[in-house]
């Protein structure tokens, strides 16, 4: 199903009104190109630049400490697809996993996901989160960037209601709708992104025919 | 979190708020540019059926609270999850306090819940010996100043990047910069530490859907997702106002909340929970998920026929947002624990009667709120009925009961307004105003020049200016209100020739009297009832079109809580309606019922601005007609930025809190100053007392005109 080219516009200024990244890919694999890309040239650490030589307490300090190399997270992605990745970030020396994010918690350079669904009224992403390593991929990673299929783009909230009962009917379910980077403006309302979740979103929007 | 017990110790309070000159400058700047990113989140819609379809839901909801109640129970409980129900706060905190010993969790990690603010919660858990880490940003920095929020959505907007900075300097024990985006990611790494060492997490929830027991939390830093992801156990505080029957129930109300609180058009992060999933480091592979529903309240409230409505809140705290009074004093000091117009209100049913009754005295009747509310709230009705419920529980003081008894003898009132003019006369100066303040006003008062009480009042002039129109297009009668009719006579001559010269018969009934607000507004709605039947029987047989008054205030009054106050009594209900169904303000009679004509007047080109009294642009939803006249009277209209915010009068409230009221005049005036008039024009006399007092005190050079005066100046003779 092709969204209505204005939809799509939609989608794409209020993604950007919100400081997400939206980028049109041709395939998969260009996503994954396009994910490794960015996180070869990234810093080690993205905190850096805004602060990782701030000094921390001594338990904090510790905890950023655990975190040595490049580490990108993609827990839904499909056996083959996973493989395909797998092997442009070895290339680069970056470390790829599927789960454990646990043990990763001092941050985890790129999250990939593949987005479920997307609502343009909003520029949000709906990404079904029962799995926690899904869930923590998008909370502890400093980049998200996520693979979205042009037809899976709604006009709003209201057009996946059906689709969203359907996960929530579930014994558990957990479904996050996902809009720009985390953000705060809780010190003199100045707009701050990144602090608990990532630092940026960037939406790699595939039309798949 | 306002705890004073008397008045005088609460006005010392405010005081010091007032002097607080970081708040002030923070809560101006937010106030001026909150209501620019609220409209252009809701451009293209219709706020006004959006904020209907809240109101309907949730009223819907409030009225099925025990049945949504035992259907999110029982499918809860399908799916595994723990649900309780606190009747009171202190049981809600002693149901988590146990949920976390049985569970052997002693480190806590906790999202923003205005609920767990409610039940003073981490004060309870803390005294058990369990160690709770906020990790709202906001959240995290007013726990670790053991302070209360100052604002419901962003909790820490009374401090200063300096105030931060040297607050975590002390919690990371190194010296820390001032630099916004660093302090943010410090906060960020550290709080990172106290999740993964959480055994167990606490969230809120702002709905809670009864169909698939999901729980939908809305926030923007994402740290509610990791305190119900990391620790193995995941408590939920839920109001059992936050019950809806489905999922496009919440999505209705996401489209209003968001937008209305900070001007986004959905949060960063809108999460959906539902039931235990899975989690690496429980035992069972699964999460222990509890979710705890309180009362404290909330049932009872559901059920009264006045109140239940403030169930609906969805708590936006946009109410604070655009009150006046907030802006000048903060939420320390306008609210006990839940904050703004609604805080007054709700203290009351969760907090009791004491930690509400100084707060409630402190509202202007601006009607700000009420205007902005997410869920279409009376939220300033409410607050005087809050007021009047607590005097008639308590003791009615004495000033009230006496300005009440006056209020209801019109001849006793007027004889002592007659009485008043003339020993005033000996302190009444050259400039026209008052030399000394009366007596009874301490020098807080003397902020503003006050006007003597007329030599003749207007209604000892009507007989000699009555007007007689042949074949007039309209018959109105003139309610002239206390202020007009004794302080500012002028005024009404002017609406009156205005009115005629357009071709309208004018007639001024002689037994009409105070319009009553002022009782309501100190509490005494008995008295208020009393004159509002006088003054519609007072009104009646004059077979007249419409009662046209120049006051906004008497205008608001007199055509929404004159049915209001008669509601319940048989012999009166019609009567009112009927009236207030007729009353109409002078610049929408003019200018939308006469349509006088701009040729009429002279180009003067005075430059001209306008303030809009709260009555008129909210009260009676007047908004143009006003600027219209303006601009057919020839003046040069210049708007002002915040044309619509308060003036700070507000009748007996600048009587009560002289310096807010003082406070809140400077703004306006510097708003004024801003736009360069030479002619300031209002249409209520209460508006021009303060404003026109308060440029004389202020030297400025500013001529404050009713609008009928302004206009009249510009007609051609004939
Ligand atoms: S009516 Fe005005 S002063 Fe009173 S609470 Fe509402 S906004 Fe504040
Ligand atoms: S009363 Fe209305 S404006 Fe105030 S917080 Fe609640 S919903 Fe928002």
């Amino acid at each position: 199903m092709k969204p209505d080219p204005a939809v799509v516009e939609t989608f794409i200024q209020k993604a950007e009104a919100v400081s997400a990244k939206v980028v049109r890919v041709a395939s998969p694999e260009a996503a994954f190109a396009y994910a490794v890309d960015v996180c070869a040239t990234k810093e080690a650490c993205q905190l850096l630049v805004s602060g990782c030589e701030a000094p921390l307490s001594a338990t904090a300090e510790a905890l950023c400490e655990t975190k040595q190399e490049k580490i990108m997270a993609a827990p839904n992605l499909p056996e083959v697809e996973f493989g395909a990745l797998e092997k442009l970030c070895r290339e680069k020396s970056i470390g790829l996993i599927k789960d454990d994010l646990r043990s990763h918690l001092a941050g985890i350079d790129i999250g990939f996901t593949r987005a479920d669904y997307a609502i343009a009224e909003t520029g949000t992403l709906v990404i079904n989160s029962k799995s926690e390593a899904l869930r923590l991929a998008t909370m502890v990673s400093e980049i998200h960037i996520a693979l979205l299929p042009v037809s899976r783009l709604r006009a709003t909230a209201f057009d996946l209601t059906e689709e969203l009962k359907q996960w929530m009917s579930d014994p558990a379910d957990y479904t996050a709708m996902i809009t720009g980077a985390s953000r705060t403006a809780d010190i003199e309302r100045v707009l701050a992104l990144g602090v608990h979740g990532p630092l940026e979103l960037h939406i790699l929007l595939w039309e798949e025919c | 979190m306002q705890t004073v017990t008397s008045l005088k110790a609460y006005k010392a309070n405010v005081d010091e708020a007032l002097r607080n000159r970081f708040q002030r400058q923070a809560l101006d700047n937010f106030a001026v540019t909150y209501p620019t990113g609220r409209a252009n989140a809701f451009a293209g819609m219709n706020i006004a059926e959006l904020v209907d379809k809240v109101a309907d839901i949730k009223d819907r909801a409030l009225g099925r609270m025990d049945e949504l109640y035992a259907q999110f129970k029982a499918n809860a409980e399908k799916k595994g999850i723990h649900v309780h129900l606190a009747a009171t706060a202190l049981d809600a905190n002693a149901i988590i306090a146990d949920i976390a010993k049985t569970g052997r969790a002693t480190r806590i990690v906790k999202s923003k819940s205005m609920t767990a603010e409610e039940t003073l919660l981490n004060h309870y858990l803390e005294s058990e010996g369990l160690e709770v880490t906020e990790t709202d940003l906001g959240e995290w920095i007013i726990q670790l100043r053991h302070e209360g929020p100052t604002h419901m959505v962003m909790p820490a907007i009374h401090l200063s990047r300096h105030q931060v900075a040297d607050l975590f300097s002390e919690v990371t024990g190194k010296r820390q910069e001032t630099e916004i985006e660093r302090l943010v990611k410090v906060a960020r790494r550290e709080l990172r530490q106290k999740y993964v060492e959480a055994d167990m997490g606490i969230s809120g929830a702002n709905f809670a859907l009864a169909d698939t027991a999901t729980i939908g939390l809305t926030t923007n830093e994402g740290n509610a997702r990791l305190v119900t992801t990391l620790p193995r156990i995941h408590v939920a505080l839920v109001g059992l106002d936050k019950l809806l029957p489905s999922l496009e129930d919440a999505l209705h109300i996401n489209r209003v909340l968001p937008r209305n609180a900070t001007g986004q058009q959905i949060t960063s992060y809108v999460t959906w929970i539902t039931g235990p999933t899975p989690c690496a480091v429980a035992d069972s592979g699964r999460k222990e998920m509890h979710i705890v529903f309180l009362d404290n309240g909330r049932r009872a409230l559901a059920k009264d026929p006045v109140f239940s409505q403030v169930l609906r809140c969805v708590r936006c705290g946009a109410c604070a947002n655009v009150c006046p009074v907030y802006r000048m004093v903060g939420g320390h000091q306008y609210g006990h624990i839940y904050i703004g117009a609604i805080g007054l209100i709700i203290t009351y049913f969760f907090h009791g009667r004491d930690k509400a009754k100084n707060l409630v005295q402190n509202c202007i009747n601006c009607g700000a709120c009420k205007a902005v509310c997410a869920a279409g709230i009376d939220l300033p009705r409410l607050i005087k009925e809050i007021h009047a419920r607590i005097q008639d529980e308590t003791d009615h003081p004495l000033s009230s009961i006496l300005l009440g008894k006056l209020l209801s003898h019109r001849k006793l009132f007027h004889q002592l307004l007659r009485t008043a003019q003339k020993a005033q006369a000996p302190v009444v100066g050259e400039n026209g105003y008052l030399r000394h303040l009366p007596l009874i006003l301490s020098k807080e008062h003397n902020f503003r020049a006050l006007p003597p009480i007329a030599r003749t009042p207007f209604r000892e002039r009507w007989p000699k200016i009555k007007p007689s129109v042949a074949n007039p297009i309209q018959r109105v009668a003139l309610f002239a209100g206390c202020v007009q009719d004794f302080v500012y006579p002028e005024q009404l001559e002017a609406g009156v020739a205005l009115m005629t010269r357009f071709g309208a018969a004018v007639d001024f009934p002689m037994q009409q009297s105070c319009c009553g607000l002022p009782a309501l507004m100190m509490g005494e709605k008995t008295a208020a009832r009393d004159v509002a039947r006088r003054n519609i029987l007072a009104m009646r047989g004059s077979g007249v079109d419409q009662i046209v008054t120049l006051c906004a205030s008497c205008a608001s009054h007199l055509k929404h809580n004159y049915p209001q106050l008669l509601a319940d009594d048989p012999a009166m209900r019609e009567a009112a309606e009927q009236f207030s169904e007729r009353v109409v303000a002078f610049s929408s009679f003019m200018n939308d019922i006469l349509e006088i004509p701009a040729d009429a007047f002279r180009s003067s080109g005075t430059q001209t601005t306008y303030h809009a009294p709260c009555h008129l642009c909210r009260g009676m939803g007047v908004r143009h007609a006003p600027h219209e006249l303006i601009r057919k009277a020839g003046l040069a209209f210049v708007p002002a930025r915040e044309e619509e915010t308060c003036c700070g009068f507000g009748g007996s409230y600048s009587g009560k809190f002289p310096q807010i009221s003082a406070q809140i005049l400077e703004s306006k005036l510097a708003d004024v100053a801003a736009t360069g008039a030479d002619l300031l024009v209002t249409e209520c006399p209460g508006c021009v007392m303060q404003l026109r007092g308060g440029a004389e005190k202020k030297g400025m050079k500013l001529s404050v005109k009713h609008i009928a005066e302004a206009v009249v100046q510009t007609l051609e003779k004939t």
